[in-house]
């Protein structure tokens, strides 16, 4: 079923059941191929304009990103400009084919504990915006994600789109695969320092069954260093923040790596995330 | 990349580029791949596969798949008309499992079916019901050398052990190093999945299959005993072949698809996924090596023992000749007189293990140059050093007894790879995609270590042990142009190009056509073991010679000229007494000339009970310098460099060899970083390539080749095989270099990032 407009997709959302939303098929095809997924009715999200649009509402100082913009229009341009981090991140995904085609709304509706968008919007305390036919609502990702691959959208609701904060100070994303480039992700973490509320935050990704946010690391951080403007660190405080960080997860051992590496892969990252935020 | 400029240079002949016949298309996405197979009226097939790696098959229940619709035949191991089992070697794998029998590998197959659609097949597969009564698997090969693990097979659980006792048994060295190895099981991951199109002939008396394998023949010999068909009822056409490196050497879906075939009396085709494929087809031997090297002060090797243990899963394949690599080549490119080995190749329930590209000197040479490094500094020499110390000659004698008379620039290849310039320092403001980490940010240049690390090998080219090794060609000159037929899988290496390559060169034509690739000639072999160059290669330059010959003869006797006097020249008949030029191809549309010619290698040998015997035909060399970036806290790598100076024979196309070199590194740097089958209590847990990690583009070195051309007298054509030798020691030279990195013995690859930073 082809929706015209979002207030169709919103009828067909709330009428049909058992309705899956598609958007760029990089997960759901996965699914469907692989692992035998067999969906009852799909509904192509990726032609409505409105969805594909992301705007810089300068006077709130945010940005507003349709779920079906896709990664390439994250990774370069003014998009990246205004939140570094997510351009990082965008840019860690899969392959140019996938970063073509799959979005950010993709990311959330599978939200995989390993998804890259998922800690900036963590780190960000981006609002993910719900809709449904009846009614809308604002959820921030602690409340959107509930579990491994699962979240919290109730039947004939999806993801409108996100809204994040541009910030003034550092951010930044970093991923931890064991090759170069088009890895799922062992271990990651989003760094973003609000130089004007004097706040760093964390969030780090795969190494929980959600995304986590360091809010423990953050508050201890907040006690040491005047974090208002420009700031610096001793190499002993970013090593206590990473071993403060790491002690926050909660990882698994799998085919991919050891609870052990990813604890300690999480620790370095936030460690140097958090020296390039001071340099 | 410096190359020796070739002797011939017309564009197209041997020793220069030339176009290949399926370029265009394979670049413009026309090529047929055996996927892309189809035919009228054609039913899909597909396989159901035990779950578990070792269970009693106690009953199998088909019931239910016969009721769904498009359902068109089920077949069981009772459908079987001919041999139940087949292999390369021993013939002790099922077609399919026997109820009452046991399953021996997590993806033996049960039964297959043909249906009108590929999910008819799923969902017939998904409502067949088998019974399993669920056995302790056997995956500990040590326990099937101690005695302690019960058979699993009839024919036991040792496929081989082989020793090699040389020398004097007691010599000590001054200096001893020693170290327990492991190699992980790698995948030869080729794009091309496993796919088979088989139609059966309208009396229902032969079949046709259309496939992608490594060697015609033998599939078609293995096919025929399991059908009880004569051989010649059972015609095979390569299909087009996306990659092999040895995972298509032995049959996988060939008697299913023909079985379905015959039995519905219409074409089936079966194609495997990219999971299914994990499950199809033979992997890299996980292997552990234990070595001691005895040298004396000044780092002359004196004695090597060696155990090495080869796990090879469930089946036979060719585990026993993976073996003898193995321990024949545990000295590596080195002058060595005593030597002390025990080889062991065993079965298990883990998955079937086999050939792949370096066939058992990869797991030898990873071992022994690990050794060489520990040696270098024990002695306090450096790596290159130690091993320029030891390098092997022309004329010296293996451990095995027998003289290596091949070509053996060992030294040559050392010092020309120490002579490529380093590359540059990482800069600290190096492109963050330069850094270990590459995407994901995870360093900066000053979180990085650089390593350089050393690896030299010896391979042996051709198939070893006694074995009638050969290879048929024919070439015709008819209706005016020069044709070339042989049985030689093409497998992406190049020999459609290569043979146009070499009748071009001895006929004097540019024209050069390819008959279809089938068994309508007599067998090319397997275009494995690096051999296809040297014997298929040699079948054709035979073949086409036969041919000149006789079209010199008939222009000679037509002419009135003295045959003695003419030769061709480029592309013209050149009469050296009159001086006189006649154009090649003025003369041949007025001949029809057909000679077919097996090319053979000398002769080798079985090894005796303690290893001795001219076993192998010839051997090539090649080193490799690594240079890698470390990020020692994460434990993420980055090639930056492999420098390689090969021992080629001689360079028939320089782009071909390039490919070849370029391409094993890769496939090297995959086996020390990251490629890896991970398998626990039987179970493979990452079939598929989100979790079989394959290097990127991002992931691969800049490749600094020097090709060291030294005709070998033995080879028709000068040139000794390229393609195994590149992958070889590039694993171990990065291991090394890591090492060189991180000051870790490192003794296991491929290097997992734990294994560097915790
Ligand atoms: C080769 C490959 C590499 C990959 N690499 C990465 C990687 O490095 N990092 C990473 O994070 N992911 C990776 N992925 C996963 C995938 O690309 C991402 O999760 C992507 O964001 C999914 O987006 P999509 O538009 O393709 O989603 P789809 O496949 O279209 O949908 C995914 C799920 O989300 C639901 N959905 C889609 N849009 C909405 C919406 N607006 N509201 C509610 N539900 C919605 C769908 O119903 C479906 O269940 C990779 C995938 C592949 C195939």
């Amino acid at each position: 079923m082809r929706p015209r407009s979002v207030d169709h997709l919103l009828e067909l959302l709330a009428d049909t059941p058992e309705v899956s939303v598609l958007a760029g098929g990089t997960d759901m095809m996965v699914e469907i191929n692989l692992h035998g997924r067999r969906p009852g009715t799909v509904v192509p999200i990726g032609a409505l304009e409105e969805l594909r649009h992301w705007e810089h509402h300068t006077r709130l100082g945010t940005v507003t990103i349709g779920a079906a913009v896709p990664y390439a229009d994250m990774e370069t341009g003014e998009l990246a400009e205004l939140v570094p981090a997510l351009a990082q991140a965008a840019r860690t995904v899969g392959s140019p084919q996938i970063r073509a085609t799959g979005t950010i709304g993709g990311n959330l509706g599978t939200c995989s504990p390993a998804g890259d968008i998922l800690p900036v919007l963590g780190a960000l305390d981006g609002v993910i915006h719900v809709r449904h036919r009846d009614h809308s609502r604002d959820v921030h990702l602690s409340d959107f994600m509930t579990g491994v691959k699962r979240n919290a959208l109730r039947p004939g609701e999806f993801v409108h789109s996100v809204t994040v904060p541009v910030i003034n100070g550092w951010q930044g994303y970093a991923k931890v695969g064991t090759r170069n480039a088009m890895v799922i992700s062992t271990a990651s973490a989003c760094l973003v320092h609000d130089a004007d509320r004097g706040h760093v935050a964390l969030a780090l990704g795969a190494v929980a069954p959600t995304i986590i946010r360091a809010t423990q690391t953050e508050a201890w951080l907040s006690t040491r260093v005047d974090l208002r403007g420009s700031f610096r660190v001793s190499r002993e405080t970013t090593e206590e923040f990473g071993r403060r960080a790491a002690s926050e997860t909660s990882p698994i051992s799998d085919h991919r790596s050891t609870a052990d590496y990813r604890r300690h892969a999480v620790s370095v990252l936030a460690r140097r995330l958090l020296e390039r935020s001071a340099a | 990349m410096t190359l020796t400029a070739g002797v011939e240079t017309r564009f197209g002949a041997l020793g220069a580029n030339a176009n290949r016949p399926d370029g265009v298309a394979k670049v413009q996405g026309g090529f047929a791949f055996s996927s892309d197979m189809w035919a009228e009226n054609m039913l899909w097939g597909a396989t159901l596969r035990s779950p578990h790696p070792h269970a009693r098959l106690v009953s199998i229940d088909v019931t239910a798949a016969w009721s769904i619709p498009g359902v068109e035949c089920i077949v069981t191991a009772e459908d079987i008309p001919g041999e139940p089992n087949y292999g390369l070697i021993m013939q002790d794998q099922p077609v399919f499992a026997r109820v009452g029998d046991t399953v021996r590998y997590l993806g033996e197959p049960i039964l297959a079916v043909a249906a009108d659609h590929p999910e008819t097949c799923r969902r017939a597969l998904a409502a067949i019901r088998v019974t399993y009564e669920v056995l302790d698997p056997v995956i500990d090969a040590e326990r099937c050398i101690d005695g302690t693990a019960p058979p699993i097979h009839p024919q036991g659980n040792v496929f081989r052990h082989q020793r090699i006792l040389t020398g004097d048994q007691s010599v000590i060295g001054e200096i001893q190093v020693e170290g327990t190895y492991e190699i992980g099981m790698q995948d030869q991951a080729f794009l091309g999945l496993e796919a088979a199109l088989a139609v059966p002939d309208s009396d229902g008396d032969g079949v046709e299959l259309y496939v992608a394998t490594q060697w015609l023949h033998e599939d078609r010999k293995q096919i025929a005993a399991c059908l009880d068909m004569p051989s010649d009822k059972v015609r095979l056409v390569l299909g087009g072949v996306g990659g092999a490196f040895g995972a298509r050497e032995d049959i996988s879906l060939q008697v299913h698809t023909c079985l379905l075939a015959l039995r519905t009396g219409r074409p089936v085709r079966i194609a495997y996924s990219r999971e299914e494929s994990f499950y199809g087809h033979v992997h890299r031997h996980p292997a552990t090596i234990w070595m001691r090297h005895h040298a004396d002060a000044t780092g002359r090797i004196l004695r090597i023992e060696s155990r090495m243990v080869f796990d090879g899963g469930a089946y036979c394949s060719t585990s026993p000749a993976v073996l003898i690599n193995a321990v024949t080549h545990a000295q590596g490119p080195y002058k060595c007189d005593n030597a002390t080995i025990d080889g062991w190749a065993l079965r298990t329930n883990n998955p079937p293990c086999g050939a792949m590209r370096g066939f058992g000197v990869v797991q030898a040479c990873f071992a022994h140059e690990s050794q060489m490094d520990k040696l270098a500094a024990a002695t306090g020499m450096s790596p290159v050093e130690i091993r320029l110390r030891n390098a092997m000659e022309t004329g010296d004698r293996l451990i095995t007894g027998q003289i290596v008379d091949s070509v053996a620039p060992v030294t040559r290849c050392i010092t020309e790879t120490d002579r490529i310039p380093l590359p540059e320092p990482l800069r600290d403001d190096a492109h963050e995609l330069a850094v270990p980490g590459g995407t994901g940010l995870t360093a900066r240049a000053s979180n990085i270590r650089r390593g350089v690390g050393w690896g030299v090998s010896i391979k042996n080219l051709m198939y070893s042990e006694g074995f009638d090794d050969y290879s048929t060609a024919r070439c015709r000159i008819a209706d005016g142009a020069v044709h070339v037929k042989f049985a030689t899988a093409e497998v992406g290496q190049g020999f459609v190009m290569l043979a146009q390559q070499i009748a071009r060169t001895v006929l004097g034509v540019d024209d050069v056509f390819l008959d279809p690739i089938d068994t309508q000639v007599g067998s090319a072999g397997s275009t494995s073991a690096s051999r296809q160059t040297w014997m298929s290669g040699g079948a054709v330059d035979a073949a086409c010679r036969a041919v000149r010959d006789e079209l010199l003869d008939r222009v000679a006797n037509d002419r009135g000229l003295v045959r003695g006097e003419l030769q061709i020249e480029g592309t013209n008949i050149v009469d050296s007494l009159t001086g006189t030029t006649i154009p090649v191809t003025e003369v041949v549309g007025k001949y029809d000339i057909d000679h077919t010619v097996e090319y053979r290698h000398p002769a080798t040998e079985d090894l005796d009970e303690d290893g001795h015997g001219n076993c192998h035909v010839a051997f090539a060399f090649v080193a490799h310098r690594a240079v890698v970036d470390v990020d020692p806290d994460l434990g993420l790598v980055k090639v930056v460099q492999i420098a390689t100076a090969q021992d080629v024979g001689r360079v028939l196309n320089p782009l071909s060899v390039q490919g070849q070199v370029e391409g094993g590194i890769a496939q090297g740097l995959g086996l020390a970083v990251m490629e890896e089958i991970i398998v626990t209590d039987g179970k493979v847990k990452n079939p598929s390539f989100t979790d079989y990690l394959l290097p990127t583009f991002l992931d691969a070195p800049t490749v600094d080749m020097v090709l060291i051309e030294e005709h070998e007298p033995k080879s028709p054509l000068g040139a000794k095989g390229v393609g195994e030798p590149p992958c070889i020691s590039v694993t171990p030279a990065i291991a090394n270099a890591i090492r060189n990195a991180v000051g870790r013995e490192l003794p296991r690859v491929p290097v997992r990032p734990y294994d560097i930073c915790l």
